[in-house]
């Protein structure tokens, strides 16, 4: 989960890093509220998860309360390469000396954490790698023993941090370290880390990706999760347990375990060239187990999005047999008709593997004129794409 | 003979009396797996009787393996206490620990291997979030069914459980030697090019079906391994070519970040290592087939 600046902000604050004062504002009279709260002149900075909102104006300066409450009514509902502004952050101003770049993320690679570190910093990193490789600095972090002072102090060292802020940096990377562990995260980026003229150095920006896997032992992380932001199928879908993605197409895809639901989303896609170009219309994994009440749940939350036009619903029996998952999808259909939600978009259904027979023989046995059976993988891709733009 | 499990293969299940663990257990004793022992630190000392075969439960996987010489664990535990699980089976130095458990937090799956790593990696880890290893006709490690396809001479590796098992199923009158799930995570413990590795020098098998996924470099990765150390066939299949940047594909390793992970970069990279890959699992197979029928 990717947390807004402000969100960072907080988490900086919560674990001792220095920050500047601010707030989150959703309306411009909030913003003014705050800047009187703040107390001089802030910066006005557009919440949304995407980079280059800088150059797309949604960061400006505000030199009064009255000022702030002008600016963040420019940006609040403003559209930031498709994303629409809800939420305006306010911060205190810093006079600005030098910039600095620090972050901690996961290696896959290396199967631990990176530390990479620049004196030049306010710009993308990637484009520091690209222009001056010789500025930044990765460093490997070895998970049991973490980031001490002493290693603190190496990578200042080899960043090669001015002798002025060299202590405040080790200081805020062994900081750092400890919010990205206590945190579970799996991105820390501050960028920049200033010098202030007066010295001092400040994270001035945060961006924090959390690990979900870890909510578990994090109950305060559920409420960092911006709701209105996301998808309602995809929050309907999350409210049951579903492991469900919304995209753009026709075909809603129903299928088991994420590798095969991919590539069914491939193989739908090939296969809707031929038939004016219809896609996939989601991503949903019921998992391996493929039960009648998730299958239910499933095709609820698939029949319901508006631009499905046929199901494709592609399981392969191995831990649970293709009868019970036949048994399920008509169980499916029967408890969606008691729900009151009478389906009425054709069905593709793909049975493979284990008692393959038996449930496709089931399937014909019920006769439903909506469900049709075919036996491949790739031509029951290319039968629910041609349904799906015969109906569109 | 298999890569790292065979018919000798002493099997113990950590988590074996938890409903997952005991599902699972009583199909792995079906599929004819040497299971030994299981560990639960709370029942030690009991047994459970699986359809007539009764299983021990001991404390520790120390003790496990020195009453019953196990040298491989299944771990089921759920993932609040994967971490430990993992980490004791390091310490009682078993060289096969396959952890099946989905949702483990990636600090802690980076604490256990940077921990394996410190003690000389003595244990090979796989997984987490995998379907386990088998090697149909020998022995089955995990939850893989085992009647999808006999033994034969083609192995597999993927990160994906469901198309192993379709893979499994479109080749299965041809067979296959070892098949491997190493999971859909960001950190895992055996990769692509360990399991490239050892079928390369597996003696039993003839040719490789590697499977990927968006996310990471791995396959990119073991494309410049392939191109350098494998003279095996290897077919290649790549899922995720529709998927959004930015989205967790239900893998949790499954995203593309920025540009980075894409199913079209893996895919330039295994061809250019001379792979052929598939466009569909369907054709995947077919290529596959053409080569063990050449």
């Amino acid at each position: 989960m990717d947390l807004y600046e402000y969100q960072g902000r907080d988490v900086f604050e919560k674990h001792g890093l220095p920050v500047l004062g601010g707030g989150v504002a959703t309306t411009p009279d909030e913003a003014r509220t705050i800047a009187e709260r703040l107390g001089k002149s802030v910066v006005v900075k557009a919440q949304v998860k995407v980079g280059g909102r800088g150059k797309a104006g949604g960061v400006k300066l505000a030199a009064d309360p009255g000022e702030a409450y002008d600016r963040a009514a420019d940006i609040l509902g403003m559209d930031i390469k498709g994303h629409t502004v809800h939420k305006v952050m306010l911060a205190e101003t810093a006079n600005i000396a030098e910039e600095y770049y620090f972050s901690y993320l996961l290696d896959r690679a290396n199967r631990t954490f990176l530390c990479i570190a620049s004196v030049a910093g306010g710009m993308e990193i990637e484009q520091v790698a690209h222009e001056a490789p010789e500025k930044v600095v990765k460093r490997l972090i070895d998970a049991t023993v973490g980031v001490t002072p002493e290693i603190a102090r190496e990578i200042v060292t080899a960043a090669r941090f001015p002798a002025d802020v060299a202590d405040q940096v080790a200081d805020i990377a062994v900081r750092l370290w400890q919010t990205f562990v206590a945190e579970d995260a799996t991105l820390v980026e501050v960028n920049p880390l200033a010098k202030t003229a007066e010295g001092r150095v400040l994270c001035l920006d945060a961006k924090v990706t959390l690990d979900e896997n870890a909510g578990f032992r994090h109950p305060d992380h559920e409420a960092l999760e911006d709701k209105s932001a996301v998808d309602p199928l995809e929050q309907a879908a999350k409210a049951k347990d579903l492991n469900y993605v919304k995209l753009d197409g026709e075909v809603g895809i129903i299928g088991n375990g994420a590798g095969l639901v991919m590539s069914t989303l491939d193989v739908v896609a090939y296969a809707g060239e031929e038939f004016g170009g219809v896609k996939p219309a989601n991503f949903l994994d019921i998992g391996g187990g493929a039960s009648a009440e998730v299958m239910a749940n499933g095709l609820e939350i698939v029949l319901s999005d508006p631009s499905v036009k046929s199901v494709f619903v592609n399981v392969f029996g191995g831990i649970t047999a293709c009868d019970a998952v036949a048994n399920g999808i008509l169980q499916a259909l029967k408890l969606l008709a008691e729900r009151g939600e009478a389906v009425a978009k054709p069905l593709v259904v793909r049975l493979d593997g284990n008692n393959a027979e038996a449930g496709r023989a089931i399937l014909d046995g019920a006769g439903n004129p909506l469900v049709q059976r075919v036996d491949t993988m790739d031509g029951a891709a290319k039968r629910a794409a041609e349904l799906a733009a015969v109906g569109a | 003979m298999a890569i790292w499990l065979t018919k000798d293969s002493k099997v113990i299940v950590q988590g074996m009396t938890g409903s997952e663990g005991s599902k699972h257990t009583r199909r792995m004793l079906k599929a004819g797996t040497n299971i030994v022992g299981g560990v639960n630190p709370r029942k030690a000392g009991t047994t459970v009787d699986f359809d007539g075969t009764e299983v021990a439960v001991f404390g520790t996987v120390a003790e496990a393996m020195e009453k019953t010489g196990a040298d491989v664990t299944v771990i089921f535990v759920p993932p609040a206490f994967t971490k430990s699980a993992v980490i004791e089976a390091i310490d009682a130095g078993i060289p096969l620990a396959i952890v099946i458990t989905e949702g483990v937090p990636v600090h802690d799956s980076a604490a256990f291997w940077a921990y394996s790593t410190a003690k000389g990696g003595q244990t090979r880890i796989v997984g987490p979030n995998c379907p386990g290893v088998a090697s149909p006709g020998a022995s089955n490690a995990g939850i893989i069914p085992a009647d999808i396809s006999a033994g034969g001479r083609i192995g597999l590796v993927s990160k994906s459980g469901t198309l192993t098992y379709q893979m499994m199923y479109e080749l299965s009158d041809i067979g296959f030697s070892t098949c491997v799930g190493i999971g859909g995570d960001p950190i895992i413990g055996t990769t692509h090019i360990d399991a490239l590795a050892a079928f390369q020098d597996d003696p039993e098998t003839d040719a490789i079906v590697m499977i990927g996924e968006i996310g990471g470099d791995a396959e990119e990765r073991a494309a410049e391994y392939i191109k350098a150390h494998v003279t095996k066939p290897v077919i290649g299949y790549i899922a995720g070519f529709t998927a959004p940047p930015g989205k967790t594909m239900g893998h949790a390793g499954a995203i593309i970040s920025g540009s980075s992970g894409t199913a079209e970069a893996k895919k330039v990279a295994l061809e250019a290592a001379g792979v052929k890959v598939g466009k569909t699992p369907s054709e995947t197979a077919r290529l596959m087939r053409e080569i063990m029928s050449s």
